[in-house]
């Protein structure tokens, strides 16, 4: 305790004491009045349990795509069960998997700052086909070292991954538009860019400039491309939705720090009553972009893609980006003040309105994009920034709701008009309506709830049913587990005018946001199996007649099989010490459900984890001479325990042949070899 | 006059101080509402409704808070800048005003007099300026002074700075009046 005390006089030492005996006792009164608990358990009441329960065997009726937050990873949850299916590898080394440590995920990982084994992934974007859910991919952001990925839903795996110049932390991303045409990637911090990147940070409102940048995504293939930055003042991004119906070419960022601070943000960000959700008209970026308005700036980032076909990913390095700047081409970007840092920034699925959080605020202003649109028309500016103009926040408002709470952060909707906005620092769920502003319910979450999500919350047409709370604090919710605690989910039933907890389940890593999505939309499309006919790895053997063993200098390629339950070949001899050894192991398997892994002693990076019909690849370096034994790490039978092989290490000026086979044994050969 | 009024800073603190470990949890189970504040932990330091339920010169706050439904809210992460006045500060107001207040039709105007006593974000003693504004959680400014190392709140004394886990109070003299809404 730390307290600055002045004077303390002694006479009145007497007094006080009375005075403590008569707080203490007056204290004491209290406690006993307060002391009656009134627990959450006692909210979950009647059938609460069999809401949530999915007998075994059956399916959950969602699939949950719950942010990994610092594991850098999205994973997979049923609802209303709360059951984990996948951790899916993103942005984040999975020594499980191999992802990262195999030949072919590698360059998953590459950036223009080298390898990256580790990033903070927060928001996952499911993509959309006329503002509802198609079920083909799902997109992440890398929060440290800006990126986006994109995960393809047949397969569950990181198809994709670009990275952002111009860009100082992913944040504000990645939000999509209605046909899934961008995915966008607001900036976090703003940063000095171009050529003079080496200036003095006192100099931030002259040198650090934001970016925006929307990523195009291919119709069929998905493939991502940088189609355009829009340089901003220097401000921090934090959240965006892409406007829909009569707004759709419209999108919608909130943006904090207009005080334009380099230092102690949580004074220096907080002093003015508003910041500004950014409106940009994208159809216009578009016109001036396709009018050549566009600048080339020059950038440095990588492109990652993973081929199905070769089972590799591959890795480009791009050098410039096109760039366009609303101080110079009108009618792009205008600025809303909304009060006090705001966070999320949610657009119903009319697209009519627009909600913004301010996280400070105990108010929750929304926007008429209508009203925005005449704002613009009529010239109801307030003045600029950064010359952009501001419009006059009473010519945007369509109205605010008072009092809904302290520390408004997100706003996910239903299909009937409502919306429910997470508050953390009164850690509740608020349901209200859109078009009244007036609250309905509300439920506290236990505790410190961040995103929220409804399924098809932020689609045009929400599929309703559950609201889901994301919680930072678990503290004494579950058997506890030392310093470090799990976060939560709070599954709440919507159906009714009252939000009802039905689950509350411990999540993965830390979820930030979450998106839920009809099985039906997804579940039909999963691949089962990796055709080995259309395997196109160069190191691939479709059959045990076609694995090798190939010497190129020092390196050592082994083409390696798999099948219950033997690895071919599983005698190896001729590898030599300061020699690379490469096991490109191909699972020959066409059947559902049998991976095959792969490990050796001592090697210095992970396992394999080989899906039927892949080729993946380990990389081993012996530093010593001897026999290794290798295995495959995952149960694939009753004879899995049977599934091994050595190889054998020999001095670097040995004359071992390279030799190997499955399944032959040899008569004893004596002392070959080494001395 | 001026002595008197860091008696209650005193026994705010000596209250903390003389806790025996048994006490404690007392305390803890008896924090105020059923959420974050009734978590059962006699370890980590105070947080700021703690600080308040164990002084006992903090009394008509504590009730006051409980009353707006506000000790959760306070018990979170924050973290929270608070204005602590004592129950002499409350004694202060016209007679009446603390009982009409407590009513339950006048809960709104309770919480917005209480969200005038707290900022969201960390203001430490060494950071307060002096002509600093504070953008309340109610949306308004209070006015912070600091003259030859004192520090004042919309003119009130601040008598002590309490350190908490999820913040920090300032203990002060006078209830904060929010300006009159047009």
């Amino acid at each position: 305790m730390n307290f600055t005390s002045k004077h303390y006089d002694m006479k009145r030492k007497t007094i006080y004491r009375s005075l403590f005996l008569f707080g203490t006792l007056a204290l004491v009164s209290i406690l006993f009045q307060l002391c009656k608990p009134k627990g959450p358990a006692e909210v979950t009441t009647g059938n609460a349990a069999s809401q949530a329960y999915v007998a075994p065997g059956k399916y959950d009726e969602f699939y949950n795509f719950v942010s990994g937050g610092f594991n850098g990873q999205m994973n997979v949850y049923g609802l209303p069960s709360g059951r984990l299916f996948r951790i899916i590898p993103v942005f984040s080394e999975d020594p499980t998997s191999g992802y990262g440590f195999s030949e072919e995920t590698k360059p998953m990982l590459n950036t223009s700052h080298g390898y990256v084994p580790w990033d903070d992934l927060h928001h996952p974007a499911l993509s959309t086909t006329n503002g509802e859910h198609d079920g083909r991919w799902v997109f992440g952001n890398a929060n440290n070292t800006p990126r986006v990925a994109r995960i393809d839903l047949k397969t569950f795996r990181t198809a994709e991954i670009i990275e952002l110049p111009n860009s100082g932390g992913n944040h504000s991303s990645p939000f999509i538009t209605e046909n899934t045409e961008y995915v966008v990637a607001g900036t976090r911090f703003s940063v000095p860019m171009g050529d003079k990147t080496d200036v003095p940070i006192s100099t931030y409102k002259e040198n650090f400039k934001g970016t925006i940048s929307f990523i195009s995504v291919g119709k069929e293939d998905g493939k991502m491309k940088i189609a355009f930055q829009i340089k901003t003042p220097g401000v921090n991004f934090d959240l965006a939705r892409a406007g829909k119906g009569p707004s759709h070419g419209w999108f919608f960022f909130s943006c904090y720090n207009t005080e334009q601070a380099y230092t102690l943000l949580e004074v220096n960000s907080t002093q003015k009553d508003k910041d500004f959700i950014m409106a940009v008209n994208w159809k216009k970026a578009e016109e001036y972009l396709a009018a050549g308005k566009g600048e080339k700036a020059k950038a440095k980032y990588v492109h990652n893609w993973y081929d199905e076909k070769t089972h590799t990913a591959t890795s480009e390095m791009l050098n410039e980006v096109m760039q366009l700047d609303p101080t110079v081409l009108k009618d792009m970007v205008y600025f809303i003040p909304c009060p006090k840092s705001p966070h999320g920034c949610d657009t119903d699925p009319s697209g009519e309105y627009i909600v913004g959080s301010g996280k400070l605020a105990a108010l929750i202003p929304v926007f008429s994009f209508t009203k925005i649109q005449q704002a613009i028309a009529s010239k109801e500016f307030e003045g600029d920034f950064g010359g952009i103009p501001v419009i006059k926040y009473e010519a945007a408002l369509h109205g605010e709701v008072k009092k809904p709470g302290l520390g408004p952060l997100h706003t996910e909707f239903d299909a009937n008009g409502n919306a429910y906005t997470s508050f953390f620092v009164s850690s509740e769920i608020v349901k209200w309506n859109v078009k009244s502003l007036e609250v309905l319910d509300r439920v506290p979450t236990y505790y410190s709830i961040g995103h929220l999500c409804v399924p098809g919350g932020p689609t045009r047409k929400p599929h309703g049913k559950y609201v889901i709370a994301y919680n930072k604090i678990t503290k004494d919710r579950y058997l506890s587990t030392g310093p470090e605690l799990t976060q939560s989910a709070q599954l709440y039933d919507i159906s009714g005018d009252k939000m009802k907890l039905i689950l509350d389940f411990p999540t993965t890593g830390e979820p930030h946001y979450a998106e839920a999505i009809p099985a039906s939309l997804v579940m039909p499309n999963s691949v089962k199996i990796f055709k080995i006919e259309d395997n196109n790895h160069p190191y691939v053997a479709k059959g045990e007649s076609k694995t090798n063993v190939e010497r190129k200098g020092n390196q050592v390629h082994i083409s390696m099989t798999a099948i219950r339950s033997h690895l071919t070949p599983d005698n190896i001899e001729g590898v030599k010490l300061g020699d690379e050894v490469y096991f490109h192991v191909t699972n020959l398997e066409q059947d559902w459900d049998v991976p095959h892994g792969f490990a050796i002693k001592g090697a210095n990076n992970a396992e394999l984890l080989i899906m039927p019909g892949e080729t993946q690849t380990l990389k081993w370096k012996p530093l010593t001479t001897g026999v290794f034994p290798f295995y495959c790490t995952d149960f694939c039978s009753a004879l899995h325990q049977e599934m091994q092989g050595y190889i054998r290490v020999s001095p670097a000026n040995s004359n071992i042949p390279i030799k190997f086979s499955t399944g032959k044994t040899e008569a004893p050969a004596g002392a070959t070899g080494s001395k | 006059m001026k002595r008197l009024s860091i008696i209650p800073l005193l026994l705010l603190l000596a209250c903390g101080q003389q806790q025996a470990p048994g006490n404690e949890s007392s305390v803890a189970e008896a924090a105020p509402g059923a959420g974050q504040s009734a978590v059962q932990d006699e370890t980590s330091e105070r947080d700021v409704v703690r600080v308040a339920v164990n002084s006992p010169v903090h009394t008509t706050l504590v009730t006051a808070l409980k009353t707006a439904e506000y000790v959760d809210a306070l018990s979170n992460a924050g973290p929270f800048t608070v204005f602590a006045p004592t129950n002499e500060a409350f004694d202060k107001l016209p007679a009446g005003t603390v009982e009409n207040l407590l009513k339950p039709e006048n809960k709104d105007a309770l919480r917005n007099i209480l969200e005038y006593h707290v900022y969201v974000g960390v203001i430490t003693e060494a950071m307060v300026q002096d002509g600093m504004t504070l953008n309340q959680v109610n949306l308004d400014n209070i006015t912070l002074s600091k003259k030859d190392g004192k520090i004042t709140v919309n003119g009130a004394n601040v008598l002590g700075v309490v350190k908490a886990s999820n913040g920090v109070v300032y203990v002060i003299d006078a209830v904060l009046l929010p300006p009159e809404k047009k």
